[in-house]
């Protein structure tokens, strides 16, 4: 039976045995730049993953999910500046800061639809944004830097980057198990069909503002657990982390990836932080033949290559690549 | 008095220039159902080439009308190029495509004319300031923005009320099929319109030019202002865009002027000095939230699709 | 009438220009089933959908076994037993017709705060699901993706959904529209099954089922009321006969 071994599972299993023995290959290439990479995919992959819970499986498109990222972080950054540096109080608390937050925006925010919706999500993120910077004596604009990394006790040691990059793993594997269960429980079908037609869910008789609202902060609590991680990664957080673009990086990342599949957001993570590292050395190789001199700045400009891209996805590759895997996984078994 | 005066002016000012912004946006989005987040680009390639043609040609009027010129070929070819094959898809679908659009907008630029930002001086004749009132000057160009923009306001209430393509905007923006099915172009219309949008555009990033800046990223800061003026108006209502870009200039510039003092009248000194930025800036999103709550459709909602 | 399940007071919605329920009023007792007719254009759509929660009345009431249910969001009455079938199939393309008919179960079955356990292995959900599916004819395609069934096993699949529910009363709107004879014919018997349990306010143009299945009839035009009571009466009406046949008179 073919069923168990197509070109998209090997893909998925590939890559999970791939990352978790990273650390593996890095200690014996001394590759430790492959390891700090991976760590920011991993943690991006991680909002990523939570964005697709309610963009990809619930249809509710928030150009605010950065936000999330900026408020577990700045929660971590604030505590560790005022003197707690205990990651068992951060942690909850940029949890509980992120749901919050996320109680609020979606409360407000799910009144409306489509484009209302993108919009006002997006001015509650810059609204954060503002606040951030505002904060002079968190560092406002210049951002906020961390002493030491959240202490949990002697039990795990963050400032390790092995260890470090192996809790965001754990973590991003919880999440994709968590939205997994989700996806597939009464509560999943329920932000499913409202993604497919929500006036049908409303005339069977589905509340569906309390659901779509729930999801909204479980996505937003997940984020913010990224963002707690990025505070940690980076030893650093600014409002910078916020601003709309970043969130316009998200849903890219997702989109990218395949919307409301499971491991799309890896993808999507993967594929935005590889074109990032890579699209430039491409570049000034095809550049080089004809300007020598010019190569190297030419790879500069990656995104005047990554732009058209997106958009050439969006209109021919909708599925992003988990479309494609499929794509492939299907025409192997029909032979 | 002569600050909150002045300021008034530079509120008015400032909305004028955002309803240039937000009048292309929402035609673009009422008649096509376009959501068009490069509009910002095409902002900031008005003040770019604004700039590049008055330096070139020594006169600010002159770069100004060849800014425009190209402003709006680039529009259109956008459009021809890009915006056809998103016209009916999912509106996530436009929100992707134009993201990668300034992507690739901003580094062309970057490419184009480097990092830093340029500069467009004021030719000599609009330095300077002029007296408005007994005992209150204010800046020419300021108040020559303010009339070019009032102006194009007329302009496109003539054009949008009196004509016949304004005819067909108004209907395509309650219903696009209709349009199509009494025959007309409907592709030419919707290539008109946008680069109409982008001549808007474009405009007012040139006029900005002087007073504000001109650099890569300036496109994105004003871009959400303009969507949330689009949506405060209501999507498609050019009159409602007028209506939401006043007070979100007012708003905003008072705001920022006198907010920060009315902030320390209620809470303590060093309180109301951290919280006085933050929250002016913040005024906008507030007022937009407070709005949309109450009339999820915006304020003067157009037809139904 | 004391004893009516439904009961609309002078129900009235206007679009624009156009009157689109004008003081409609009417009163459908418990197990009966109520054909609507009238020409295209004539409001029945926006009847039903006023009376499902979709569209806000400008005026009038609607009660429902005794509940005041004017005001009351779509869902709720759902939940409590009014349940509609659309006009234009509104279903979930994209899952299987038992995933349907299953989320419509779901909704009757409490709150969907369960995030853990899989709802396609709940017999819980799965077999009433079932159960309606065999009681509309689509059992055998039960697992077949929506998006794959043909026009009129969709019409089918609505039925189903709108009797997931266990409901009082059905609003169907259309329910055999585009429907070949032998279907229609299949449909009329299955509803005419279903009226020993079910109230039933029916919409259709297809005139056979219609007098078929009736126990009362009434005939929108225009918006308005302009007949109402038993199939025979109905049949020998005059202004109905115009309302359908011959040049449209303007109604004054």
């Amino acid at each position: 039976m073919s069923g168990a071994l197509t070109p998209r599972n090997v893909v998925i299993a590939a890559l999970l045995v791939g990352l978790a023995l990273l650390p593996l290959y890095v200690s014996i290439t001394g590759d430790r730049f492959l390891l700090t990479l991976f760590t920011r995919i991993v943690i991006l992959a991680m909002a990523a993953v939570s964005l697709n819970l309610i963009l990809g499986y619930g249809g509710m498109m928030s150009f605010g999910h950065a936000a999330y990222l900026g408020i577990g972080g700045y929660t971590v950054a604030i505590l560790a500046f005022e003197g707690v540096q205990s990651g068992f109080v951060q942690w909850p608390l940029a949890l509980a800061a992120s749901a919050l937050f996320a109680l609020v925006v979606g409360a407000l925010s799910l009144r409306t639809r489509g484009v209302y919706f993108i919009m006002i999500t997006l001015a509650f993120a810059q609204m954060a944004y503002y606040l951030a910077s505002g904060m002079a004596r968190y560092g406002g604009d210049d951002g906020l830097g961390l002493d030491s990394r959240s202490q949990f006790a002697g039990l795990l040691n963050l400032s390790n980057k092995t260890t470090f990059y192996y809790v965001c793993l754990i973590l991003l594997c919880a999440s994709i198990l968590l939205v997994w269960r989700l996806t597939i429980s009464r509560f999943g079908m329920v932000l499913r069909g409202t993604r497919s037609n929500e006036t049908r869910m409303r005339a069977i008789g589905f509340p569906t503002y309390r659901y779509k609202l729930a999801g909204f902060v479980i996505a937003g609590t997940m984020c913010g657990l990224a963002g707690a991680l990025v505070a940690n990664h980076t030893d650093f957080v600014s409002p910078a982390m916020m601003y709309w673009t970043r969130s316009g990086d998200l849903i890219v990342m997702v989109v990218l990836g395949g919307m409301g599949t499971l491991f799309g957001p890896v993808f999507g993570a993967l594929a935005l932080l590889f074109l990032e590292q890579f699209l430039p050395t491409l570049i000034s190789a095809v550049v080089r033949p004809f300007n020598p001199a010019g190569a190297v700045k030419a790879g500069e400009y990656w995104q005047i290559v990554l732009g058209p891209l997106l958009l050439l996805v969006v209109l021919f590759a909708r599925g992003g690549i988990d479309g494609l895997l499929r794509m492939l996984s299907s025409r192997e078994r029909h032979g | 008095m002569t600050l909150f005066i002045e300021q008034c002016l530079n509120g008015l000012q400032f909305g004028l220039l955002l309803f240039l912004l937000a009048a292309g946006l929402t035609l673009v989005f009422g008649i096509m159902d376009l959501v068009n987040l490069a509009h910002g680009s095409l902002y900031m390639l008005g003040a770019y080439f604004a700039a590049t043609f008055t330096a070139w040609t020594g006169s600010f009027v002159l770069g100004a009308v060849l800014a425009l010129g190209a402003t709006l070929m680039v529009g259109m070819a956008v459009e021809v190029i890009a915006m056809r094959r998103l016209y009916g898809r999912d509106h996530l679908d436009h929100v992707l495509g134009t993201f990668g659009l300034i992507l690739f907008f901003d580094e062309a630029v970057r490419l184009i004319w480097g990092p830093a930002g340029l500069s467009l001086p004021l030719p000599g004749w609009l330095n300077t300031s002029v007296q408005i009132l007994p005992g209150i000057q204010y800046s020419a160009y300021r108040l020559a923005i303010i009339a070019v923009t009032l102006a194009v306001a007329a302009f496109l209430y003539v054009l949008v009320m009196r004509t016949r393509i304004g005819m067909l905007i108004r209907a395509g923006a309650s219903n696009r099929e209709m349009v199509a099915a009494l025959g007309v172009n409907i592709k030419l219309l919707f290539t008109l319109v946008f680069g109409l949008g982008a001549v808007l555009a474009g405009l007012a990033g040139l006029m900005q030019a002087p007073i504000l800046t001109v650099q890569i990223g300036m496109g994105e800061n004003i871009l959400i202002l303009a969507f949330v003026i689009t949506v405060i108006g209501g999507i498609g209502s050019i009159r409602g865009a007028f209506i939401a870009a006043l007070l979100v200039g007012f708003i905003d510039t008072l705001g920022r002027a006198f907010f920060p003092e009315l902030l320390r009248m209620v809470l303590s000194g060093p309180a109301a000095a951290t919280a006085a930025p933050a929250l002016s800036s913040m005024l906008i999103y507030i007022l937009m939230a407070v709005i949309l709550v109450a009339k999820p459709e915006g304020l003067f909602p157009v037809g139904s699709k | 009438m004391a004893d009516a399940l439904l009961q609309i007071e002078n129900l009235s919605k206007r679009f624009g220009g156009i009157q689109a329920s004008d003081r409609i009023s009417l009163a459908i007792p418990d197990g009966e089933l109520h054909a609507v007719i009238g020409p295209n254009g004539a409001g029945k759509t926006t009847l039903v959908s006023q009376l499902s929660g979709q569209i806000a009345p400008d005026s009038g009431r609607i009660s429902f076994a005794g509940v005041d249910i004017t005001g009351l969001p779509m869902h709720r009455r759902s939940a409590g037993g009014l349940a509609r079938s659309f006009q234009i199939t509104s279903l979930f393309l994209d899952i299987s017709a038992l995933d349907n008919v299953a989320l419509a179960v779901q909704a009757h079955a409490g709150h969907s705060f369960r995030f853990w356990r899989d709802a396609r292995g709940e017999a819980e959900l799965r077999q009433p699901a079932r159960a309606a599916l065999e009681r509309v004819g689509l059992g055998a395609r039960a697992d077949w993706p929506a998006s794959a069934l043909s026009h009129g096993e969709h019409r089918q699949l609505e039925l189903a959904m709108a009797l997931a529910g266990r409901p009082r009363m059905l609003l169907l709107d259309e329910p055999m529209a585009g429907m070949g004879p032998d279907e229609s014919a299949r449909m009329v018997t299955m509803l005419r099954a279903l009226k020993q349990e079910v109230t039933i306010l029916l919409i259709e143009h297809d005139m056979e089922a219609v007098f078929a299945l009736a126990d009362r009839i009434t005939v929108l035009v225009y918006g308005r009321v302009i007949a109402s009571g038993a199939p025979a009466e109905i049949r020998a009406n005059a202004q109905v006969r115009d309302a359908y046949l011959g040049e449209q008179e303007a109604v004054s």
